[in-house]
């Protein structure tokens, strides 16, 4: 029993705690970042590259909420990408194939539709007890190819999507695009979602320790299915926003970026190992992403550099991660041996 | 006599063909503590676990004050006031302890929202209770396994549990830390509780118990209250025949120095250690959790670095600090923690035994599982064990996984062996075995290091006992002078005179 008190909310204990949080090292990085970057081009910030970089951003961001549910359940979901590649075909196809649909049912319907494909991993991976690696791997595939099949070498275009549907990607609210609202809305709902309520705190503790979960009377196998559930939807709402912010959409569109909205949500301090994390950090962390490409190209480096880079900040945020576990570790060993 | 709080009457249970209870029937009483004891297999888990809520009966009834209820999930039994310690505290490390004690119930504000302010002031309440300096807010990442259970304790407070079932909970903690367990629990106890101890320590049982049950083979085969009861009349009907002896010590004469440590030093952790051991002893190196033993077996293994110092088998030092070295000089590692070191879990006995000769069983440098299955099949019966060596390792009890463990570096013929907690978890009868496969050993010439936090093993099975006390030697007692108090004595660092390297006890008294 350890009995000395520990130093972490003494005295200057506050400031400790926040540069230790990954939230606020992540603003500092962002800042620092931006300050460079514009001392070297003075251009990095003005209003459109603001906007652009926010759009840039937007749909990553949408995509790292649902991500951070399955991660934080020590979980994975590759296959969002060809959900949202299916469900932007669909938005456009439901505009140009029913003119006067109004854009509330359609993006319901693509919501609808991302739920649907996400209860197929969900089913899978709670009740089949499928590593949800594999099962997401194979759905991967599996709605990509039916989304070529059914495209068939088509493309819906931007001038059969109505413009008040497109305005969602271009018009802006109090200088921020309304997409980025959107996207800023649901991050508030995710993290009180997770932090206030009961069944968010259980997606920690299933992450964390599964057994202990079990034994706690969490429901895993319906919690599992409903995180699988969430990130599908999201990503239904993903596509719809997809085609309101490129409006053309054919069978290559988003392919890819799950490995983009994996990276970050870990560099955002989400623990692949389950349990840790919050859906602002995986916000910022995609934010620092976005930011650094965009650094990159106004530093005119090369764009083929820029997955290098990508992949670097991936590795060094796990380092960090590593050692300040491995300092914890040790830490706690001097606490043991003096009991 | 008080009406029980929770009864099991005639309970069945079975898992496939084999029938794991037949007709146990046992009462628990409020304010009173009731050990449960029995052999590995006994069936004690599968009735905890009936308790618990984890498995329904086949048949038979469970009630409570007299009412029959049906435990169908963990928290239906908790709800009720059954609350449940394991051995391994099943917490979540990356969540606050008011997290952890409050999971999946947690109370909600007027809004709808968890209430953390509620939670914080009910755990830090219970925690000055308790006398623990832990706040609520701290995570659990980190903590002791003292700490943990503690929060586990403070768990079943809140749900103002009426029965309290801990299950092996002092397997993993030091003299002191099982003596502050105790307070906690007499405090509950004295409070109406109904407490429910499993555990193989029979020192502990008949320190904590008002009444004893014994379990064996799926029936309970006696039962009553602590002043009817004799360790020896448990033990024999726990194995149910009369236990030769539960510590085999065969006298040997001891023959050349095998093993012989200088000053050996590692900072922080512990400096000036020197010792010898002969052929044919069996050393115990006793002390206290956290007093260094293991890190100086993993030293002289080659596990962890040494700063200074030297190890010397026969007159030749060891030329680096590797295991491999260490191997090939001789010594065999026996790790405390089998599970996660000592074996693959999911690997055959065969291979788990063969690992450490791999080169043995090669044949044009691939591995011939004709010799992998011979060197298997010669050491496991050697250890009598139980079990086809072709099935994986994680389905044997903990007795037999423990003598595949051993088998695997009696494989690679050492001159020397340390072994590190042989008996942990282990029931009494296998311990037995354990024990007098280790006399043999030492009867045949090996030499052996054998750590151990059980008292009486240590004073049972060795010819001489080093005792460490915070990274020192503090106390070098031959078997004769080897008494509890002495140990103890020595372990606690009331040594007084005593220097660190002229650790002769001559003058160990009394304390």
């Amino acid at each position: 029993m350890t009995m000395e008190p520990k130093s972490s909310l003494d005295g200057q204990g506050w400031l400790n705690a926040l540069v230790r949080s990954r939230e606020v090292s992540l603003v500092l990085l962002i800042a620092v970042l931006t300050a460079l970057t514009t001392v070297l081009n003075p251009r990095f910030v003005n209003p459109q590259s603001l906007k652009d970089l926010m759009l840039n951003v937007s749909i990553i961001a949408l995509l790292v909420l649902g991500q951070t549910v399955i991660i934080l359940m020590r979980q994975i979901d590759l296959s969002i990408s060809s959900i949202v590649g299916i469900t932007a075909f669909l938005s456009g196809t439901l505009f140009v194939n029913n003119p006067g649909i109004p854009s509330v049912v359609v993006v319901l319907i693509a919501v609808l539709a991302g739920l649907l494909l996400g209860a197929v991993n969900a089913v899978l991976i709670a009740w089949g007890k499928i590593p949800a690696l594999i099962t997401t791997l194979g759905t991967l595939y599996i709605f990509r190819g039916a989304n070529y099949a059914w495209v068939h070498g088509r493309q819906v275009n931007a001038v059969n999507v109505p413009g008040s549907f497109l305005a969602i990607g271009t018009s802006t609210l109090a200088g921020i695009p309304i997409l980025t609202w959107i996207v800023l809305i649901l991050l508030v709902v995710f993290s009180i979602g997770l932090r206030q309520y009961r069944a968010g705190r259980e997606f920690y503790a299933i992450g964390s320790n599964p057994t202990a979960a079990v034994l706690a009377g969490i429901n895993v196998s319906r919690r599992l299915a409903t995180g699988f559930v969430i990130s599908g939807a999201i990503a239904g709402l993903a596509g719809a926003l997809w085609l309101a912010r490129f409006g053309t959409v054919d069978a290559t569109a988003a392919e890819g970026i799950e490995l983009t909205v994996i990276t970050s949500t870990v560099v955002g301090g989400v623990a692949i190992t389950g349990g840790v994390g919050t859906v602002v950090g995986a916000f910022l962390g995609a934010l620092l992403l976005s930011v650094f490409s965009s650094t990159l190209v106004f530093l005119r480096v090369p764009s083929f550099w820029q997955q290098a880079f990508q992949g670097a900040m991936l590795l060094l945020a796990i380092a960090v991660d590593a050692y300040l576990a491995h300092r914890h570790a040790l830490h706690s060993r001097v606490r043991w041996s003096r009991v | 006599m008080n009406a029980p709080t929770i009864e099991l009457v005639d309970i069945y249970k079975s898992f496939g063909s084999t029938r794991v209870l037949e007709g146990v029937s046992l009462s628990l009483f409020p304010g009173e503590v009731q050990s449960l004891v029995g052999e590995n297999g006994a069936g004690k888990s599968t009735l905890v676990k009936i308790m618990a809520g984890l498995h329904l009966s086949d048949k038979g009834a469970v009630r409570m004050n007299g009412q029959d209820v049906l435990f169908r999930s963990t928290s239906q039994a908790q709800q009720a006031g059954v609350s449940v310690i394991y051995q391994e505290p099943t917490l979540f490390r990356d969540l606050s302890i008011a997290e952890n004690v409050f999971m999946h119930r947690q109370p909600k504000t007027a809004y709808g929202w968890i209430d953390y302010a509620e939670m914080s002031r009910t755990v830090s309440q219970h925690l000055k209770q308790l006398g623990v300096s832990l706040r609520p807010e701290d995570p659990v990442l980190g903590m002791s396994i003292a700490d943990q259970q503690i929060v586990e304790i403070i768990k079943a407070l809140t749900f103002e549990a009426k029965v309290l079932i801990m299950d092996e909970p002092t397997a993993a903690l030091s003299g002191e830390e099982v003596k502050r367990l105790f307070q906690v629990v007499e405090r509950l106890r004295d409070k109406g509780v109904a407490v429910m101890f499993v555990s193989h320590r029979l020192e502990e049982v008949f320190a904590i118990s008002q009444r004893i049950t014994v379990m064996r083979d799926g029936r309970v085969v006696g039962s009553g209250p602590l002043k009817e009861w004799t360790t020896d009349e448990v033990i024999r009907k726990m194995v149910g025949r009369s236990l030769e002896a539960l510590y085999p010590k065969e006298k040997v004469e001891p023959g050349k120095v095998v093993l012989r440590v200088r000053d050996l030093h590692r900072a922080g952790v512990f400096k000036g250690i020197s010792f010898e051991v002969r052929a044919g002893e069996i050393v115990g190196l006793s002390g206290l959790v956290g007093a260094g033993r293991s890190e100086v077996a993993r030293a002289i293994f080659g596990i962890d670095h040494l700063d200074s110092g030297e190890v010397l088998i026969g007159d030749k030092a060891l030329s680096n600090q590797t295991p491999q070295t260490a191997m090939a000089a001789g010594i065999g590692y026996v790790p405390e923690d089998r599970q996660q070191q000592g074996l693959v879990m999911e690997m055959t006995v065969t291979r788990n035994v063969t690992l450490t000769v791999l080169h043995q069983v090669q044949r044009f440098g691939l591995v011939s599982r004709k010799k992998e299955r011979e060197i298997a099949a010669r050491w496991t019966q050697r250890m009598q064990l139980k079990g086809h060596i072709e099935e994986p390792a994680n389905i044997l009890s903990g007795g037999n996984q423990q003598k595949v463990v051993l088998a695997k570096w009696l494989a690679t013929q050492p001159k020397l062996l340390i072994v590190d907690e042989p008996t942990r978890g282990v029931d009494v009868g296998a311990k037995s075995e354990v024990h007098r496969t280790l006399s043999h050993l030492a009867q045949q010439g090996m030499a052996i290091i054998m750590i151990s936090s059980e008292l009486p093993e240590v004073i049972g099975m060795a010819d001489r006992v080093l005792v460490m006390h915070e990274g020192k030697l503090t106390a070098e007692l031959a078997r004769s002078e080897a008494t509890e108090e002495a140990i103890m004595f020595a372990a606690t660092g009331q040594t007084g005179s005593i220097g660190d390297k002229e650790a002769k006890a001559t003058s160990n008294g009394q304390p």
